[in-house]
């Protein structure tokens, strides 16, 4: 049932965004199944990869198709911009699989 | 080996926050205990892998993890993981009208039955829709 | 209809006596009646529970072996994880999609599913209970090097460590660092240090 262009193939030319764009993490609610983390709401990160496009999966949750299918990132975020009080060094790092409809674009990365 | 009885945990202040968006709440100390699966819960692998095939069309694991994400925190906390799979493919055949809900009430009565007619202990309550 | 014990699929828990759940009653229930309907049938759905008990930590030891022995392979694990598994004859079926990502000196990966229990189950077989665990899901993101400490593991404060949180269709697996003191070993020998652990990120693979 899941059905999805091939990673990179049809993104490439889709996407908004690229790796090393800096973005946010949209704060809006959830209107029911959502992957997008509560704790990653409208926290700042920067692409780290473009996977592909794939169907949306809060619309399949619900029998419906999820067309059209959405590009899917590799968001790329400092524990220490998203944790108040992060224990560990300024260096640690968290990765997560966000869909671009959850993405705002903050600043274009510079490229040669 | 029976699970334990699990607790389940007040989320204070946590806002908007879906019961299952657990990232970042603190709820203790890790159990490592291994646990070897009951053929029952290998089986309900097996069935959502196999229900979530495009050739099954039944459902897709978004399906799945939607109706377990609908449970109340409680129920969230104190089931099991297949116990919550189990229960999530009996709500999506009855969903997508595969089965309808009195065909699984009435199997189950049927089965209770036979596991009492062998001196076995059947639960009296109802696992909840 | 009559609950097969099926003597072919070794697991836990003794069903034959004692009071039975009401779980398992409702698993019987769901599955004679979807086979009555004609929707699986009991040999698809005993092959399904055969092929995911032929994948296991076993596996992908197999896999991180030949990632170490073989830089060419390794180069094409990091790429294209599918691609690589599918060179071994590991085939990971139509979804979700696999992804391997690399400690290093500099980098130590931990994988974590913090909204369900997402698990690269075709590959490293059933996730351990403490992985689906609600502390663990909940800890990871958040205390990485607390959590890992439980696990007896302490990464230096010069080395990142690095959460992937599993959110949507991709599976991670880490492809741990090689220790010192293995130079010229098979592959056989290497697989044998490789632990389920250790491609989750929650330990490091050690001389024995």
């Amino acid at each position: 049932m899941k059905a999805r262009a091939r990673p990179g193939r049809n993104a490439r030319g889709a996407a908004r965004f690229a790796p090393g764009d800096a973005v946010r993490v949209a704060g809006r609610d959830a209107l029911g199944h959502c992957r997008t983390p509560w704790y990653l709401r409208g926290k700042i990160g920067i692409i780290a990869s473009v996977h592909g496009s794939f169907r949306d999966p809060e619309s399949l949750a619900y029998h419906k198709p999820g067309l059209p299918a959405h590009v899917l990132y590799k968001v790329r975020f400092k524990q220490s911009a998203i944790w108040g009080a992060y224990k560990g060094p300024d260096s640690d790092q968290l990765e997560a699989d966000i869909f671009e409809h959850w993405l705002e674009l903050l600043d274009r990365a510079n490229r040669e | 080996m029976r699970e334990p009885k699990r607790k389940t945990l007040k989320r204070k202040g946590t806002g908007g926050r879906a019961a299952h968006d657990v990232g970042g709440l603190a709820f203790g100390r890790i159990d490592r205990e291994e646990h070897d699966l009951a053929l029952w819960e290998k089986r309900t692998d097996a069935m959502l892998r196999l229900l979530v095939t495009p050739g099954k069309r039944a459902f897709t694991v978004d399906g799945l993890r939607r109706v377990i994400e609908d449970y109340g925190q409680q129920e969230y906390d104190r089931t099991t993981y297949y116990e919550k799979w189990i229960r999530a493919v009996r709500n999506l055949v009855v969903e997508q009208e595969i089965v309808t809900r009195s065909e699984v009430e009435a199997r189950m009565e049927e089965i209770g039955a036979r596991y009492a007619k062998a001196g076995r202990r059947a639960p009296k309550g109802k696992i909840p829709w | 209809m009559h609950n097969d014990h099926d003597h072919g699929h070794p697991h836990g828990k003794d069903h034959d006596s004692g009071p039975v759940g009401a779980y398992e009653m409702l698993e019987e229930a769901v599955r004679t009646l979807l086979i009555e309907r004609g929707v699986l049938t009991a040999q698809e759905i005993a092959a399904s529970v055969d092929l995911m008990d032929s994948r296991s930590p076993a596996l992908g030891a197999k896999v991180v072996a030949r990632a170490w022995a073989d830089p060419a392979f390794k180069k094409l694990l990091l790429a294209d994880t599918r691609a690589a598994l599918m060179r071994m004859g590991i085939d990971i079926g139509p979804a979700p999609e696999f992804a391997t990502v690399e400690n290093t000196a500099r980098v130590h990966n931990v994988i974590v599913c913090t909204l369900c229990s997402c698990y690269p189950k075709m590959l490293l077989g059933i996730p351990p209970a403490w992985y689906k665990s609600l502390a663990y899901r909940s800890r990871t993101v958040a205390d990485p090097r607390g959590v890992l400490a439980e696990f007896g593991v302490e990464i230096p404060s010069s080395v990142e460590v690095r959460v992937h949180d599993s959110t949507a269709d991709l599976r991670y697996v880490v492809l741990p660092m090689r220790p010192k003191g293995t130079r010229g070993w098979s592959q056989d020998q290497l697989a044998a240090i490789v632990t389920r652990d250790c491609m989750i990120g929650t330990a490091r693979c050690r001389v024995q």
